[in-house]
């Protein structure tokens, strides 16, 4: 069984969002993490990118695959975890512990499209 | 094209319940339902470089070719010379088609039996392998047999291999066998070929028996406590080694030339493609496949465009991981011949970025071969 958390909001492609204010955290859920296996290398953008909800915004690498992040909302960064430079298998440890982006939102509204974590679940067959 | 099958039209190895009971993550390849890995990739791939690891390799193909005019007719499909090459000896090399592209890469087993040869082929090419050698075979005094769904195979690979397959199986005269040799046992009743060879850049051997006696084997490999390795480290290990994979390195359209392995085709003999490949020799080639180190940890994918440092696209990635046994980012991409040169800077464009890098020799990881 996969780790999920009340309270947050979920993307089909397994991101999920914790809102601060205007804020959005931005990670990726402990089921894609398990379908991962090892992560040996976060793809981030940079500071003051813009991303757009349901675009890319980075990638995950396994050995074996690259899975591409996509933007549950849209906005401006307004910082990335830079600890998972160096050590990328933390999202492997605790993929809600450690986020990958924050967000400044540029349409909070879109979080209106996102799941809870019922439905989450519901959606991964869990 | 195995993408596109569904479940229930895939074959199935001898050692499948095995890897369902082992809870291995399993996927279509070549036709075949595989176990990709059953633990990490990681942790498997460490055990083949550290101590040791097997593979189910039962979905490789093997056809027999036999009769007074075998030894010629082989010599004909196959790049290398297999002339003057002793029984117990296995040698590879690749089936050319006339245009020099690659029909397949293989192993040819001189069989202890005066003209009998075993051919040992990609599962992904069975069908289309036999298909070409059976129409090759007319003519030639020679019989050909595709006994592929007959035979399992258990590769037995790292520098713990020997004491494996000699402590925990018996093979005793394992312990005397030179690399890329074989020699004949009987299990379970059935033929037992030991062979001094593999596909991980580490000492090893490859079990080929009957299906019932492969399972057998398995089984006692497994109480003794050989780690199960999966496709995924399969083709890490022998990505770092340098090793060609067909599809990816070696295609209809990628020559033994061009893959940098025209050191296993001889010229002083006729076979199928040897004109085409010896004017690819003398230059008319317009791509190479070369080594490529990036200087970042983001891993270089098949398909990823290399482009000069002003931006020129000028080839393509074929294979490329972070390596885990150098911990580089290294890929082996198709390029212009250009440049192909050692030291040559190239760059790589892994999704939005570039990342600068340079050319490097293809064999990654120095490679521990039994001598």
């Amino acid at each position: 069984m996969s780790k999920i958390i009340e309270g947050l909001k979920y993307s089909e492609s397994h991101e999920w969002v914790k809102v601060e204010g205007g804020v959005a955290v931005v990670g990726v859920t402990d089921f894609a993490q398990k379908e991962m296996g090892d992560i040996t290398y976060v793809d981030m953008p940079d500071v003051d990118d813009e991303v757009t909800a349901g675009e890319e915004f980075g990638a995950l690498e396994s050995v074996k695959a690259a899975s591409d992040l996509i933007s549950p909302v849209s906005g401006k960064v307004v910082e990335v975890n830079e600890a998972l430079d160096d050590t990328p298998e933390l999202v492997n440890e605790d993929a809600f512990e450690n986020w990958i982006i924050k967000v400044e939102m540029s349409d909070p509204s879109e979080l209106d499209a996102l799941m809870d974590a019922a439905a989450y679940k519901e959606h991964i067959g869990e | 094209m195995s993408e596109n099958l569904n479940n229930a039209e895939l074959l199935k190895t001898c050692l499948y319940d095995r890897h369902v009971a082992l809870q291995a993550k399993m996927s279509p390849f070549a036709g075949f339902m595989m176990p990709i890995q059953y633990d990490s990739i990681t942790v498997e791939h460490n055990a083949v470089r550290q101590k040791v690891g097997m593979f189910d390799v039962s979905h490789m193909g093997e056809i027999f070719v036999e009769g007074p005019e075998a030894e010629k007719f082989v010599n004909w499909i196959f790049t290398n010379e297999i002339r003057g090459f002793e029984p117990g000896k296995v040698l590879y090399g690749m089936m050319c088609y006339p245009e020099g592209g690659v029909v397949d890469d293989l192993l040819v087993y001189r069989e202890f039996a005066p003209e009998h040869f075993l051919l040992v082929v990609n599962a992904a090419n069975i069908d289309k392998d036999f298909a070409w050698i059976e129409e090759h075979a007319k003519g030639f005094d020679c019989v050909v047999r595709n006994e592929s769904p007959v035979w399992g195979q258990i590769a037995v690979q790292g520098p713990e291999a020997e004491k494996t397959v000699v402590g925990v199986l018996g093979l005793k005269e394992a312990e005397n066998l030179g690399f890329y040799t074989f020699y004949d046992a009987e299990y379970k009743g059935k033929r037992l070929i030991v062979s001094r060879t593999g596909y991980t850049g580490e000492d090893g051997f490859e079990l080929y028996t009957s299906l019932e006696g492969t399972v057998d084997l398995w089984d006692r490999l497994i109480a003794a406590g050989v780690q199960p390795c999966g496709l995924g480290c399969r083709d890490t290990l022998r990505f770092e080694a340098g090793l060609p994979l067909y599809g990816d390195e070696l295609s209809p359209e990628i020559s033994p030339v061009m893959a940098g392995l025209g050191m296993f085709c001889k010229y002083e003999k006729d076979f199928i493609g040897k004109e085409a490949l010896l004017a690819q020799k003398g230059g008319e080639i317009v791509r190479k496949l070369v080594g490529i180190e990036i200087e970042d940890k983001a891993i270089p994918r098949a398909g990823y465009p290399v482009e000069t440092p002003e931006g020129e696209e000028v080839g393509i990635v074929t294979t490329g991981y972070h390596s885990i046994s150098l911990d580089k980012s290294v890929c082996f991409a198709l390029v212009d011949k250009a440049y192909a040169a050692l030291d040559t800077p190239l760059s790589i464009r892994i999704r939005k970025k570039v990342f600068p890098g340079k050319v490097v020799k293809k064999r990654f990881y120095q490679t521990n071969y039994k001598k």
